[in-house]
């Protein structure tokens, strides 16, 4: 539930969209000198917003092997700056080869790749790939070397001096949440998933502008994965980088993606979108497929709670006197949310059976059920959450675990309703002012939470 | 009269360590015809094993190779080689080398050839050039498999160097031979006991050079 | 006293023809192969199913494959004469050695689900051993063979050198005292051709036994690998490759 939150809050706008750059130079991030400079000027560009911009940009890209199979074909891309991209789709889409070709792990047959407004292959092929981090699968971990000379690798490789490439080492270990206690550890003395931390840190070492991640956390179990999704949310939220992530598990492109680039077999673009439009708009019948059942309820997960109508008449405090639960129990409110001394929710009461009592008995009390965090868990948390209560009404708490107020089914169907006209209104609106899409759409979304 | 009792006589013998026909003076001779043919095997061997294993090519060519170089009878290579070259250590290098490419070729190829992939593509995607990748990603993990190749290759040499005394050379076959020539069994236990501890001294060294050179993150599960 | 002088001419102190010569060649080759099959199958057994034993077996045969043949040969002198059997005890030993480590890796590379559903099945673990894990042992069981066989073959004629029990090989001591070479290419090439032949017999049983297996696999490869050196390393885990 917690990592969910960091999509939807709107506590942190600066992670939604993509964040606007102003010319940057991606080759100097090669010498470790321009590197930190590099840095500093991204950290500055988020307080600038001009405008939009792709940071690698794919152009009508073409993948044909020597034996005639094609396994992109004329992709373009527009990959936004500071964002996460997922490339997503069934096995054979090309997602994985179109990802390597952005390094030349894989050399394209048609078209070009521009990153940053130059062509890649410009630049030696070695001096572009230590300019972005690169993940895989099985973390690709070198056995032979420790955790923190792995993760020094690049920095190394660029002619850091060992003091200097293990202190990073060491600050990224923390950056993604590894005991520091395990730097002297070799990989096969660490879970899959500590592995694969490893490998996101060494792909960060030296702080390279675009992150490849291929499937990174497809070999893991589901409850890791989903703590490394969060992780990896967090990790982006704080450095902002330009990330190019490719799964076969459309929830996850749906979780990560700013943009979600749905490919389908044959190496061809099905529909480039940000998550949300993916889900109200699938493009045709293999996307809509794809994304699988229950696309309008997934969909609440892009609408905030925050505009929720809470009441508070039904809260009672647990040592409330017989009159103050008389006062509350109304015609309009058959039960009675019992907190306790602090405020955080113990339990429903009927309210019949409260009115007239000897005050309330904690142990008489119907579940509660799973309360949302108001603000910052979605709206198809709190529907999530009405749903299943026995009473039909979610309760909303805080930061805290505070009751806030609750809110009935109804309430939240009006809420839904409200939200999607809304977000309607301001699809309209921008393209009446002939915004362009792609990343444009994105700009959308944050409007509308 | 059993063998222990011919062994600490050959030992206790003061006369059979000193001299050119002394203790000392046969393991540096057979040390030295031992290492001679393990580095001339492993020049030819370890390279193109290493390649052949890096580009995953020829792995076929390299089966046969090995398979037909092992089918030669070492003893009579070197009788043989002796007939045609005369005396000499080229008689003696050539069934040697013969004997100790194939471990040395076949084990350096399937080790670099079964390196996990992931991390060596990890490493090109980091822009490691195809020469860091083969030393720094590649050959610490082989290594132990290496070793393993070099040490078989080496126990086989130091073993079979022995039969060089047949053809007039020296080294601790010597005694053997003389031995049985002179039917003066304690000899030919005592070289045999010498052969065998120096095999077995080999072991030990690859043991040692393992211990060393290979890192404990590659070492686990031995 | 040499008969004439031609590749063929076996001198009469062998007391055999050159059929004569390579018939007893392969009796002193493969009886210890045959033998040392024998031995390591119950060994190796014994090794898969108790692990602890495995490391100190794998010690001894270390140990003892280091032991030079010629070595050998003289120690069992004192016990056994200067016999046949001298060849080829160390000869069994040595196939023993190759074999155990063969076998014990061949049986253990079995993957785990395939023996559960073959437990599951309601397999005895008698009828798992020789319907599940021995068959599927057999390509490593057989690079193990080929092994054994071609160095048994090689080895054979070392045992000239204690007294005219090396088969073809005393052809070479013969050459020696005769100074007659072609004697000596006559005992190489037929010994090389032997071993090549048995060892091709051996690929080809090992087929028509696994028609399962493409044709010169890669883990009978490996396999052979593993008969020359003894154990490897535990292998890295091979990336499980997502279909894409």
């Amino acid at each position: 539930m917690r990592e969910r939150s960091h999509r939807t809050g709107p506590g942190n706008p600066a992670r939604r969209g993509p964040r606007p750059v102003t010319g940057r130079n991606i080759g100097g991030l090669n010498s470790p000198r321009n590197g930190l400079r590099a840095r500093a000027a991204q950290a500055d560009s988020r307080h600038v917003r001009k405008g939009i911009r792709a940071l690698i940009r794919i152009e009508s890209v073409t993948k044909r092997y020597p034996d005639g199979t094609v396994a992109v074909d004329r992709l373009s891309l527009e990959i936004p700056d500071g964002s996460v991209t997922v490339l997503v789709g069934p096995s054979g889409c090309g997602k994985t080869t179109t990802l390597r070709m952005i390094n030349r792990m894989v050399e394209l047959s048609e078209g070009r790749i521009l990153l940053d407004g130059a062509d890649i292959t410009r630049q030696p092929v070695n001096t572009l790939r230590r300019s972005m981090g690169y993940v895989i699968q099985n973390a690709g971990l070198f056995q032979h070397r420790t955790i923190v000379d792995n993760i020094a690798t690049v920095p190394r490789m660029l002619g850091w001096d060992r003091g200097r490439a293990r202190t990073r080492a060491m600050d990224l270990m923390e950056r993604v949440g590894l005991d520091a206690g395990l730097a002297k550890r070799y990989p096969y003395q660490l879970s899959g998933g500590q592995q694969q931390r490893v490998g996101v840190a060494r792909a960060l070492a030296a702080d390279p502008p675009v992150l490849l991640m291929d499937e990174p956390f497809s070999a893991v179990d589901p409850i890791v994965r989903k703590t490394l999704q969060a992780e990896l949310l967090r990790i982006q939220e704080e450095l902002g980088k330009t990330i190019v992530f490719v799964t076969h598990d459309i929830d996850e492109a749906i979780r990560l993606g700013d943009m979600v680039a749905v490919m389908r077999t044959g190496g061809k673009l099905a529909q480039f979108a940000p998550p949300d439009e993916l889900l109200s708009a699938p493009a045709d019948e293999f996307v809509e497929d794809f994304l699988g059942a229950g696309r309008g309820v997934r969909r609440l997960s892009f609408f905030t709670s925050a505009g929720l109508e809470l009441t508070t008449d039904p809260v009672v405090a647990v040592d409330a006197s017989a009159a103050q639960i008389a006062e509350r129990a109304t015609d309009d409110v058959p039960y009675l949310l019992v907190t306790d001394a602090d405020g955080r929710p113990l339990g429903w009461a009927r309210a019949k059976d409260a009115v007239g009592g000897e005050g309330l008995d904690a142990a008489q009390l119907l579940s509660h059920g799973r309360p949302f965090e108001f603000g910052r868990d979605s709206l198809r948390d709190a529907l999530d959450c009405a749903v299943l209560s026995p009473t039909g009404w979610a309760v909303a708490v805080d930061g805290d675990g505070r009751v806030v107020g609750v809110a009935s089914q109804e309430t939240i169907a009006g809420a839904i309703r409200d939200a999607h006209a809304e977000r309607k209104g301001s699809a309209d609106r921008k393209a009446a002012a002939g915004a362009p899409g792609g990343p444009g759409a994105t700009g959308a979304r944050r409007t509308a939470r | 009269m059993s063998i222990f009792h011919f062994i600490n006589a050959f030992f206790s013998d003061g006369s059979h360590w000193h001299g050119y026909d002394g203790i000392p003076t046969r393991i540096m001779e057979h040390l030295q015809y031992s290492f001679m043919a393990l580095g001339i095997a492993a020049g030819i061997a370890l390279p193109v094993g290493l390649i052949t294993g890096h580009t995953g090519r020829g792995g076929n060519a390299l089966a046969l190779i090995a398979t037909a170089a092992r089918a030669l009878p070492s003893f009579g290579l070197l009788v043989l080689m002796f007939f045609w070259l005369g005396i000499g250590l080229t008689p003696v290098m050539i069934p040697l080398v013969a004997l100790a490419v194939p471990p040395i070729l076949v084990t350096t190829y399937e080790a670099v050839r079964t390196v996990d992939p992931s991390p060596v593509d990890a490493a090109r995607g980091m822009g490691m050039g195809p020469a860091a990748v083969l030393f720094q990603v590649e050959l610490p993990v082989a290594l132990p498999l290496i070793l393993s190749g070099l040490r078989s290759a080496a126990i086989q040499v130091v073993s079979t160097a022995a039969i060089a005394a047949y053809v007039s050379l020296g080294g601790l076959g010597r005694y053997v031979i003389d031995g049985l020539y002179q039917r003066n069994y304690e000899i030919v236990v005592g070289g045999a006991t010498l052969i065998a501890g120096l095999a077995l001294a080999m072991i030990a060294l690859f043991w040692l050079v393992e211990r060393l050179v290979v890192s404990p993150g590659v070492r686990r599960g031995r | 006293m040499s008969g004439g002088a031609g590749f063929f001419d076996i001198p009469s102190d062998l007391q055999h023809t050159y059929l004569g010569l390579i018939g007893e060649h392969l009796k002193e080759a493969l009886i210890p192969v045959a033998g040392g099959l024998a031995l390591s199958l119950p060994i190796a057994q014994l090794c898969v199913r108790f692990r602890w034993l495995y490391p100190p077996v794998l010690w001894v045969t270390t140990v003892l494959y280091a032991i030079p043949s010629i070595a050998f040969f003289v120690f069992l002198i004192d016990y056994t004469g200067a016999t046949e059997t001298t060849v080829m005890i160390p000869l069994t030993v040595y196939s023993l050695v190759v074999l155990v480590p063969a076998i014990v890796d061949g049986v253990r590379s079995v993957p785990q689900e395939t023996l559960a559903a073959a437990e599951a099945m309601g397999f005895t673990s008698m009828q798992r051993y020789l319907r599940v894990e021995l068959p599927i042992a057999v390509p490593a069981i057989f690079a193990g063979l080929r092994v054994a066989t071609v160095s048994s073959i090689s080895l054979v004629s070392v045992g000239s050198l204690i007294g005219n029990e090396g088969a073809l090989g005393n052809l070479l001591s013969d050459a020696h005292v005769f100074h007659r070479s072609n004697l000596a290419v006559t005992s190489v090439v037929t010994t090389a051709v032997l071993a090549i032949v048995i060892d091709a017999l051996l690929i080809g049983i090992r087929m028509l036994l696994t028609p399962w297996l493409p044709r010169g696999s890669r883990s009978a490869r490996r396999a052979s690998v593993d008969a020359v050196t003894g154990p490897a390393p535990e292998e890295a885990r091979p990336l499980e490759e997502a279909a894409r």
